[in-house]
């Protein structure tokens, strides 16, 4: 079994949950240190994060800059709401690849489970149309279906 | 391709009914018209929307203009959202190694 879920809720939300084998304070750690950051956010193999930038305090900023070994790259940009350390971080984010997406709403708990932690991260795309837009694409099976006949026809 | 288009041709109920039939076949405006009750030419709006984010292609037999899904552009959303899921799968793989090298005073240990 995965130890990712990825899953939405209600008409705005997708939540993603994951378990680590480490106390909430070092999760929450690797998430708000640039130092720890680069070294795991990264994406797909082969990507590199030049620029890591996490100024993790209300209305802090936040860019995160990944590149690959042929030149590609894209970028991240965002803001802190709040933060209670070793607990919950809300942020909100954009992808800049070079089209901006949405705005994301991101509020993520960490919490402690047996001796380990339970991640929860539970995203708010601007609207539901949004999310919608992003479930049509295929997170929805009737779709994914849909995909499987397209690419016998194409 | 414009992912902001797509997002936004896709926002409206009746696109996402429009490209669902689309991805079973081509059809025409009076086909696609059939399912809803709407016009003609409300449908033919819904069209131009989808066809203007790049999400179908129209062709030209005749009289008709049937329709239908333009594959490499939704692949390009679907490539998005696949980029997420193993974006973050490998993320808190490699958070996971990283985390069993922090001690527990607070200083990583590498």
């Amino acid at each position: 079994m995965s130890k990712l879920t990825l899953k939405t809720e209600g008409d705005t939300h997708v939540v993603v949950t994951r378990r680590f084998q480490a106390s909430p304070e070092k999760v929450y750690r690797a998430h708000t240190e640039p130092e720890l950051v680069k070294k795991w956010l990264l994406g797909p193999e082969g990507w590199s994060m030049p620029v890591c930038i996490n100024d993790a305090r209300p209305g802090g900023k936040i860019r995160y800059e990944w590149a690959d070994a042929k030149g590609n790259g894209f970028y991240l940009t965002g803001e802190f709401i709040s933060l209670e350390p070793f607990r919950r971080i809300v942020h909100v984010e954009r992808m800049h690849m070079p089209d901006t997406t949405p705005d994301n709403h991101v509020e993520t708990l960490f919490e402690p489970d047996g001796q380990g932690t339970l991640m929860t991260m539970r995203m708010t795309l601007p609207d539901a149309a949004t999310r919608e837009a992003m479930l049509a694409t295929g997170m929805d099976q009737g779709m994914e279906q849909s995909y499987q006949r397209l690419e016998k026809v194409i | 391709m414009n992912l902001d288009a797509a997002f936004s041709a896709m926002a409206d109920p009746t696109r996402r009914a429009i490209l669902a039939r689309l991805a079973l076949g081509e059809a025409t405006v009076l086909e696609l018209a059939k399912p809803f009750d709407m016009s003609q030419p409300a449908v033919s709006r819904h069209i131009k929307v989808l066809s203007d984010a790049g999400l179908i292609l129209q062709r030209v037999d005749g009289t008709r203009r049937p329709c239908r899904l333009a594959p490499e552009a939704l692949s390009d959303v679907d490539r998005w959202l696949a980029m997420l899921r193993q974006a973050l799968s490998a993320n808190y793989d490699r958070l996971d190694a990283l985390l069993a090298g922090m001690d527990s005073t607070g200083k990583d240990k590498k």
